[in-house]
């Protein structure tokens, strides 16, 4: 089992919710002072650094035109990241690929970044947020269809090393590509994914890249690590898929006592209580599948965000298991619970910093987790754990 | 917005692509047929207009890719694609020379296929038209739709939203199907440029047939400097206001929509 200490680099000091519509897209950056966006960096940075020193790994993602994650350039913060890092995983979370225009210059950026940290670099790719589309002027039709053709070309860039060779895809056109500097890691550095959707885990699985899942609780996650493992096996990578293979992301704080890690927990909740975003922004044309919109049409719950949900209150995230909050006892018998029910995972994306949840309390709740809780999770979860054992149980009887 | 059952549309097979095809099928009038190219809601044959403009002449609708019952293949992404398959439509229907009526992206369709082909179209309607860009650079011509909510939508859309504007409690599955994927559709083929194609309004000229364009007084999506300005770049058009209509006049004022095009149309 493999933790990281996640950091949105949220920027906190907003007007009252109902002075604005969204915090996303349209706010207004007038709002964001440059000088405590200065001051904020360092602290963050100050962070994850501090996470490396506790034997945690780094990751950190991409977001735009929002204060809910003020890093719109997530490799140049890796390449800071780099430098003043010395031994920790840096993982990006990733690239949004289906809304850059030259997955060639992604390549390029993860490469140097690769090389730069001397072989650090965990390469995460994403499809984006459905917010994203607005700030990147993306068609939000066909973005698989994009992301993957971008992937497997940027696979291409890192591991092609004889000259130049060209692509003429769908979307993407290059004539002359051979990228300088190429990854340090061999064949290329590790590649993930996330998919909320369990058509694209089945897609991850199949080529074998990290699986990650972000907030999906119980139910969704489960399904979502069942077609992973599914499209590993049908193509043919095996009978058993390592939890190496596989991640989750949840908020979470440990304290040293119930009142501090209710205090803690209670100021991580930002994640949820503040992303106020407006239906025409969470759900352009598209993003969802038709038959996804006529359940929503319905009713249906939009599994993109939980703001508005009970997952607003401690207790209500902690049940749906988008939360790991309290003692180290409390959280290793919660995170227990939650990893038994989907089959198992073996990387452990920590939300660990939101909102008002200042330096002292960030790191406290860093560092006892560090040393309360994750010493038992790498020898509960060895990486050489199984992950979907009792389906495959259940599969022999 | 009443929805009924589709009744049976055919389905004709074209460039691998299955097009749904309204035929009022009445071609014995020496006339030629027309043509009518919807907008981004769709067609459906209980329209309102769909009665007064197939009353005298045939009326041919498709429903364009992506829309309706008719498929969106994995090559086609743009108002062009679809201008090509309408007139390969044409060839096929043996329409040599026909009236065509285009509504807001369907006026996009007609504009890009009579540019195209200027000697195939006797006489054009462009209602509420989009897919040009004539104001400056630091502001939209057609407002976003895809960046507010459906409300103000609904106000830019008609004159009279609370009459007209869709509800989606009173649909069935299939009927909320089609309007998603309608909304998918005009998002795959307006999202960039948004609504236009920047050659366009330098192929205006070629146009030949006597054009007419008709806006509703109420529309916020087509602003009447915008309508003028698309007027202006063909040889011979004109423009029409219909009062106590938004964006979709056909629907709206379908009497005085019909009026207006069929007396365009010498009838």
């Amino acid at each position: 089992m493999r933790a990281w200490h996640f950091s949105e680099t949220a920027y906190p000091y907003l007007p009252p919710a109902e002075t604005y519509p969204s915090i996303r897209v349209s706010l207004p950056n007038r709002i964001y002072d440059p000088l405590k966006g200065a001051a904020l960096y360092d602290r963050f940075i100050d962070e994850w650094l501090v996470a490396e020193d506790e034997g945690v790994e780094i990751m950190l993602n991409e977001h735009h035109q929002t204060a809910t994650c003020v890093d719109p350039a997530a490799p140049l913060m890796l390449a800071a990241l780099a430098r003043l890092s010395k031994t920790a995983r840096l993982l990006i979370l990733g690239n949004p690929i289906a809304n850059r225009r030259q997955p060639v210059r992604v390549a390029e950026e993860m490469a140097m970044i690769d090389v730069l940290s001397h072989g650090r670099l965990e390469a995460g790719f994403v499809r984006g947020v459905p917010y994203e589309v607005l700030p990147a002027n993306s068609n939000p039709v066909r973005m698989n269809e994009r992301h993957w053709e971008a992937l497997d070309l940027i696979v291409k860039c890192w591991t092609h090393h004889d000259g130049p060779f060209s692509h003429e895809g769908r979307f993407f056109h290059h004539r002359a590509i051979n990228i300088w500097p190429r990854p340090i890691q061999q064949p290329h550095p590790p590649i993930w994914v996330s998919s909320t959707s369990t058509g694209g885990a089945a897609q991850v699985g199949a080529r074998g890249y990290i699986q990650a899942t972000f907030l999906t609780g119980f139910e969704t996650t489960k399904r979502i690590y069942e077609s992973y493992r599914r499209g590993w096996r049908e193509a043919g990578r095996g009978q058993d898929v390592p939890i190496d293979r596989l991640a989750y992301a949840a908020l979470i704080y440990v304290g040293e006592n119930d009142a501090r890690a209710r205090a803690g927990a209670e100021k991580l909740l930002w994640y949820i209580t503040a992303n106020k975003v407006p239906p025409h922004f969470s759900n352009p044309p598209g993003y969802v599948p038709v038959a996804m919109n006529v359940q929503l049409a319905k009713g249906a719950h939009n599994v993109v965000s939980a703001y508005g949900t009970k997952q607003s209150t401690v207790e209500g995230a902690i049940e749906a298991g988008t939360m790991f909050a309290g003692t180290p006892d409390q959280v290793l018998a919660q995170i227990r619970k939650h990893w038994n029910y989907v089959g198992g995972y073996g990387n452990l994306l920590i939300m660990g910093q939101a909102g008002f949840l200042d330096h002292e309390d960030t790191v406290h709740g860093i560092r006892m987790f560090a040393r309360e809780v994750y010493p038992q999770l790498k020898e509960l979860y060895p990486d050489t754990t199984i992950s979907g054992m009792t389906e495959q149980l259940s599969a022999a009887s | 917005m009443q929805m009924v059952t589709r009744p049976d549309m055919a389905v004709v097979k074209l460039s691998g692509i299955d097009l749904e095809l309204f035929d009022s099928g009445q071609d014995t009038q020496p006339q030629s047929p027309i043509l009518f190219l919807h907008g981004g809601g769709g067609f459906h044959p209980q329209q309102p207009f769909v009665a007064p403009l197939s009353t005298r002449r045939r009326l041919v609708v498709p429903s364009h890719p992506g829309f309706g019952r008719s498929s969106l293949p994995d090559w086609l992404d743009s108002v062009d694609d679809i201008a090509y398959l309408y007139l390969e439509l044409m060839d096929i229907l043996q329409f040599d020379r026909i009236d065509l009526i285009g509504c807001s992206i369907g006026g996009w369709v007609a504009a890009e296929m009579a540019t195209k082909a200027p000697e195939r179209f006797r006489r054009l309607v462009m209602v509420g038209p989009v897919g040009i860009k004539v104001g400056p650079s630091d502001r939209l011509d057609i407002p976003d739709i895809f960046a507010m909510p459906q409300a103000e939508v609904d106000k830019l859309l008609y004159h009279d939203p609370e009459r007209m504007k869709p509800d989606p409690a009173k649909m069935s599955d299939d009927e909320l199907a089609a309007m998603f994927r309608a909304r998918e559709t005009v998002a795959l083929l307006t999202w960039e440029p948004w609504m236009h194609n920047p050659k366009l309004k330098h192929r205006l000229h070629r146009i030949k047939a006597p054009t007419l364009f008709i806006r509703g007084d109420s529309d916020g999506l087509v602003s009447q400097t915008y309508l003028e300005a698309y007027a202006s770049l063909l040889p011979d058009a004109r423009t029409v206001t219909i009062t106590a209509a938004g964006h979709v006049p056909q629907l709206e004022r379908p009497a005085a929509f019909a009026a207006e095009v069929m007396q365009f149309f010498g009838e």
